[in-house]
């Protein structure tokens, strides 16, 4: 009997939870506020899934119940892509060390 | 057009940069590096999206109208934030995380050949499970995160709501959540989902407005680690592995987060989301309101105190950030340190509104990290300190949690202030903290209150130095 694509997709999604556990464990504590907006950008790879759904209306018509839906979820995933990614870098490059005494 | 096989090693690439975004954040020095590999994953799986589905009509210009437009707003939003709200900032992005994932699953439900899930009134079991609770998950995301956005822009007030029988009535919803998810794979109907969608924003509601201003680190944590779970659902109904990285990845993480920040209050997860603190301790705290001395000065004495110490030791808490009191306190550790003063930071885990905040506002003020300490890295030092200035904290540095077994905060871990040869207490009154418990600090006999704006007295004291 074959195995159902559905137990790789388990299998993924549980080791990928012990890696996130490892790796978020090893994240300084100062850096938790860069930690959570920047797991707040990545999560937003949901736009994928809003691209898709945009894309499935044909070219006569684009705009089809399911595919404003998935227009709206674009604009918001977006939103959170650049707004996440950029405050992120704007927080991490506030992080100096102290300055050697010359 | 790129085949299934190849968009799917380049999803697991984008997932694989991911976990190194993460990873990247275990030092600053490593850490903008990790935030270009999270841009480079992102960037890479939208490319593949783009080519696995071939479509460039005029959908294709929309779609990048609509990224357009999002993202313009998303860095607007970005670059003129303050420090300050930041813990706003993350909880409005989670409501967005949320709703997208509402908002793909109903379109996967409305146009299932669009996913390749079935058609519509016999979506693929699996599929549709998946579906629904990615939505359910998404909702609650949602609506959680717009009270908690709320809560913390003081539009709704922070502290606890409650009503007699809400416990009852939450874990009612949940349970009927279960059983519309049943229903709707039984009979595909479009009405349970459309109500399965309404009671999950309606519980996401319920059960973030009984939980106070305070516990709003394990509120945001928390839901950072829904917004994860959410985007795993719809991953897993999509077939995507990237998704499901991430989404496992942003799941453990908040999860994570929130375990760290209720050992910081050394409260059960349970316990601070079935709600507030003071609501069951109401009665002993008025019962022991005696007046107490308490010795007040002004800047002019702190000046002094601080002149003639050879290390200080700086608390800051919530009310630093809420007086933006932290570029003045910079400025006056930074005269400290030309009259060769010993300065360093002392953050308590749950310090401020969300994990790292004090961190962050402190690197805003451009105080280096590596004078910055966490609690049990500095909580040695106190003893060998000459003065401790507690600025804006409060319940973090009371003793009674290591004597009192009675106290409603007995066990949580708190900075050791009181071992200063003098604590300088700059606080607007003597009123208690979140816990609603007097704090012995304010008695103590090595403790000089200054109650005054965080940010004017810092201020002031500067001047006297």
């Amino acid at each position: 009997m074959e195995i159902d694509p559905l137990i790789f997709r388990l299998s993924i999604f549980i080791l990928s939870i012990f890696v996130g556990y490892y790796v978020v464990w090893s994240v300084t504590p100062s850096l938790h506020t860069p930690l959570m907006s920047v797991t707040n950008a990545i999560s937003s790879v949901i736009i994928v899934g809003a691209i898709i759904a945009g894309l499935s209306g044909d070219s006569n018509n684009v705009f089809n119940t399911s595919s404003i839906f998935g227009f709206l979820a674009i604009a918001l995933a977006a939103i959170n892509i650049f707004g996440g990614f950029l405050v992120t870098q704007r927080m991490l490059a506030m992080y100096k060390k102290k300055k050697k005494d010359k | 057009m790129i085949s299934a096989n190849l968009s799917a090693i380049f999803y697991l690439v984008s997932g694989v940069l991911f976990i190194l975004a993460l990873r990247g954040l275990s030092s600053p020095e490593t850490s903008r590096q990790g935030n270009f590999f999270g841009i480079l994953g992102m960037i890479i799986a939208i490319a593949v999206t783009f080519l696995s589905t071939g479509n460039f009509s005029s959908g294709f210009i929309f779609v990048l109208c609509f990224i357009l437009a999002g993202g313009s707003i998303g860095a607007f939003i970005a670059y003129k934030i303050p420090m300050t709200a930041m813990p706003e900032l993350v909880a409005g992005f989670h409501s967005l995380v949320g709703l997208a994932a509402v908002f793909v699953a109903i379109s996967a439900f409305l146009n299932p050949e669009a996913f390749n899930l079935g058609t519509v009134g016999n979506i693929k079991l699996g599929s549709l499970i998946e579906m629904s609770i990615g939505a359910a998950v998404g909702a609650i995301t949602f609506s959680g995160s717009v009270i908690a956005f709320l809560k913390l822009q003081g539009i709704m007030s922070g502290s606890p709501i409650t009503f007699k029988g809400q416990h009852f009535i939450n874990a009612l919803i949940l349970i009927s959540i279960v059983i519309l998810i049943y229903l709707l794979c039984l009979t595909q109907s479009s009405n349970l989902f459309w109500i399965l969608l309404a009671v999950s924003f309606l519980i996401g509601f319920l059960l973030i407005i009984p939980i106070g201003g305070a516990d709003m680190p394990v509120v945001i944590s928390m839901l950072n680690s829904y917004s994860g779970w959410a985007a795993a659902g719809i991953g897993f109904t999509l077939e995507n592995t990237a998704l499901i990285i991430t989404g496992a990845l942003v799941g453990s993480s908040g999860a994570i987060l929130s375990y760290i920040m209720c050992k910081g209050m050394n409260r059960s997860f349970f316990n601070v989301i079935l709600g507030g603190f003071g609501a069951t301790e109401e009665t002993s705290i008025n019962s022991n309101k005696e007046q107490r001395p308490v010795k007040s000065g002004n800047a002019d004495d702190a000046a002094f105190l601080m002149k003639n110490a050879s290390s200080v030791i700086i608390v800051p808490g919530y009310g630093m950030a809420v007086a933006q009191a932290q570029h003045a306190l910079r400025e006056m550790v930074d005269t400290l340190k030309k009259n060769d003063i010993k300065v360093s930071y002392a953050i308590h885990p749950v310090a401020g509104r969300m994990p790292g905040h004090m961190n962050v506002l402190l690197a805003e003020a451009n105080v280096p990290y590596d004078e910055v300490f966490e609690l049990e890295e500095i909580n040695n030092d106190f003893a060998n300190a000459d003065v401790a200035f507690v600025i804006g904290a409060n319940d973090v540095t009371n003793p009674v949690a290591k004597t009192d077994p009675q106290s409603p905060i007995y066990g949580m871990p708190v900075l050791d202030v009181e071992k200063c040869k003098s604590v300088l207490f700059v606080k607007r009154s003597l009123s208690p903290g979140y816990a609603g418990i007097d704090n012995d600090l304010f008695y103590k006999e090595n403790t000089l209150m200054l109650f005054a704006d965080a940010k004017k007295m810092t201020e002031d004291i500067t001047k006297n130095l």
